[in-house]
């Protein structure tokens, strides 16, 4: 295993609970430093329940070890965003009501607590990523349009300097345009050293970004491996990513 | 009535409104950050203006024995919880920790009883001895059940303020106090008398009311407040616990609280249960903000203030039934305002 990058997040047997419903089925999953690694598959197929478990947000069971450390159940959120662990959720979560600024202030709130006092350099830092964010730095969040609310959220999760960023369904909701500055973007973040955990309906973008990929129905990974093996993977042509896979499929369905 | 005797009433109105505001703040910022309707804010006024009093006997106050006996209490909860579900060290660390500047506002007040000082830092003392109570209150009694509707927070704030009541009873006596204005003189403002002491009470409810407000737009850690109270689930993923937002939020409402308790002194009668009464009051105003607004909150303390200077006057028996009964044509009015907005969103 020499010469691997370590390993940032690794869980084992992981499985989230809605009463007597499980959402989340034994699973397991590694994430190694610098790394892209998406979950692709239907709705409803447990892919949010898992990144809200994996954030500390859902009680779960199974166990997680978060950058080489102990393996258990996950801590709770605030401990996780001190160690650099961040998620976009696929609802955003702004703070409607206050200005763009302070969005991305708040973001770096933790650290700045801890002692950090870096926040105007960061905050040039992402609007030179995200211009329109800096157009649009006095406005309210609430106003923004869905491709710069996701801008806003990708801007204040990385004021936080995660070292593994989670993001629910980036594209959910936008315009083809934005979607590719979005993906883009993502990809970008790759350099910055910024392990991806990218969950997505979107199987075809998400496929040709990520590294490593896995398929998820009804609560399991059904398949998983090098994205490379995954877009040449039969199953995953016909249910992901359809007619623009190797071959048309035999009628139109 | 006479433009003199409207004019006295005005000014006294506004006195005991500016009071009713600091509390509705309190009240407004305790429920927008934890869903808590803190009915025992009143105890924090009671229990202030009993210690200042006191203090100015240079006698000890029994508020120390009840922020001990809160010490002891959430260390040993801490201490009960870590042996039962693990992680007794951390949690007995974090006890200690949380333990350490309300034992040195003990100790403070404790030294401050022995010497002789200034009625002002005899003042301050007090607001600091009580403003201790806020963040244990909150950690012992609210945090624990912090996802419990706000019905059942709501019966737990009536229980807590029954407890807190008897613990005044308890370390106070039933006999009241009464302090002298720090300032005694009074001027004429177009022929109405003002006594300095409401000036006094104007300033500090303004000044109060000004540094919360820079607080909350000019501070990370204000902007932190306000981002948890419009998401919660954002704010924790930004790093904002609620259990921080929570024990910050007590904080304040101790410390409003209590320098309401230290004005409030100076112009009436303050028994042990005295507090409830001034709390309501501003619960009253703070509803009128739908406990959300806080300038609406602060324009029905204020007509609230003056409105029971009238009645006082005019039928002085009826006094707090007028002033109560108000919150019947409030209630009518906000549901009505509800049921348009929810009009509006269909």
């Amino acid at each position: 295993m020499t010469g691997q990058p370590p390993l940032l997040l690794s869980c084992r047997g992981l499985t989230v609970s809605y009463g007597k419903m499980a959402a989340v089925r034994g699973v397991d999953l590694d994430i190694r430093q610098g790394e892209v690694v998406t979950i692709v598959g239907p709705n409803g197929a447990g892919k949010t329940s898992l990144l809200s478990a994996l954030m500390g947000l859902l009680p779960c069971t199974g166990a997680v070890s978060y950058f080489g450390g102990a393996a258990g159940a996950p801590p709770p959120v605030e401990t996780l965003v001190a160690q650099g662990v961040a998620l976009i959720p696929e609802t955003r979560e702004l703070f409607g009501p206050m200005s763009v600024e302070d969005n991305l202030r708040l973001g770096a709130f933790d650290r700045w607590r801890r002692g950090a006092r870096d926040l105007d350099a960061m905050l040039a830092d992402v609007y030179a990523t995200f211009p329109r964010l800096g157009e649009r730095r006095r406005q309210e969040a609430g106003t923004l349009s869905g491709g710069e609310r996701q801008m806003l959220a990708m801007g204040r999760a990385l004021m936080g300097r995660p070292r593994l960023l989670m993001m629910d369904e980036p594209s959910l909701g936008l315009a083809p345009l934005i979607i590719k500055e979005i993906f883009r973007l993502i990809a970008s973040l790759r350099e910055r050293n910024v392990a991806i955990l990218l969950v997505e309906q979107n199987a075809r973008a998400a496929l040709r970004i990520a590294d490593h990929g896995y398929v998820m129905e009804t609560g399991e990974f059904v398949l998983q491996g090098p994205t490379a093996d995954l877009i040449r993977n039969d199953r995953v042509i016909e249910t992901y990513l359809g007619i623009a896979g190797a071959e048309p499929p035999p009628d139109g369905r | 009535m006479s433009a003199f005797i409207a004019g006295y009433l005005v000014q006294d109105g506004l006195a005991s409104g500016a009071l009713y505001t600091l509390l509705a703040l309190a009240i407004v910022l305790v429920f927008a950050l934890t869903r808590v309707v803190l009915i025992p804010q009143g105890e924090f006024v009671s229990y202030a203006a009993l210690t200042y009093a006191l203090l100015i006997e240079r006698r000890t106050p029994g508020t120390i024995l009840i922020l001990l006996l809160l010490i002891v209490l959430t260390i040993a909860v801490e201490a009960g919880r870590g042996l039962l579900r693990g992680g007794l060290r951390t949690r007995l660390v974090a006890a200690l920790r949380a333990s350490v500047l309300p034992l040195a506002a003990a100790a403070l007040a404790y030294g401050a009883s022995l010497v002789a000082l200034p009625a002002i830092a005899y003042a301050l003392v007090a607001v600091v001895l009580v403003a201790a109570m806020g963040p244990l209150l909150y950690r012992l009694v609210y945090e624990p059940i912090a996802h419990a509707s706000v019905l059942v927070l709501l019966i737990v704030s009536v229980a807590l303020h029954l407890v807190l009541v008897e613990l005044g009873l308890f370390v106070f006596g039933p006999g009241g106090a009464r302090t002298e204005p720090l300032i005694g003189w009074s001027l004429s403002l177009g022929g109405v008398p003002v006594a300095a002491q409401s000036l006094a009470i104007y300033a500090t409810s303004a000044l109060v009311v000004l540094v919360l407000y820079v607080l909350s737009e000019r501070t990370l850690y204000g902007k932190a407040l306000r981002a948890a109270a419009i998401n919660a689930t954002g704010a924790r993923l930004m790093g904002i616990s609620a259990a921080m937002a929570g024990r910050i939020a007590f904080l304040l409402a101790a410390i409003i609280g209590a320098i309401t308790g230290v004005l409030v002194s100076s112009v009436t009668m303050i028994y042990y249960d005295t507090g409830f009464l001034l709390g309501l009051k501003g619960f009253v105003a703070a509803i009128m903000g739908g406990l959300i607004s806080y300038p609406l909150a602060a324009v029905g303390a204020i007509g609230l203030g003056v409105m029971e200077s009238f009645a006082a006057y005019f039928a002085s028996a009826f006094k707090e039934a007028i002033v109560f009964s108000l919150i019947i044509p409030i209630l009518f009015w906000r549901s009505l305002a509800t049921f348009r907005l929810t009009d509006d969103e269909e």
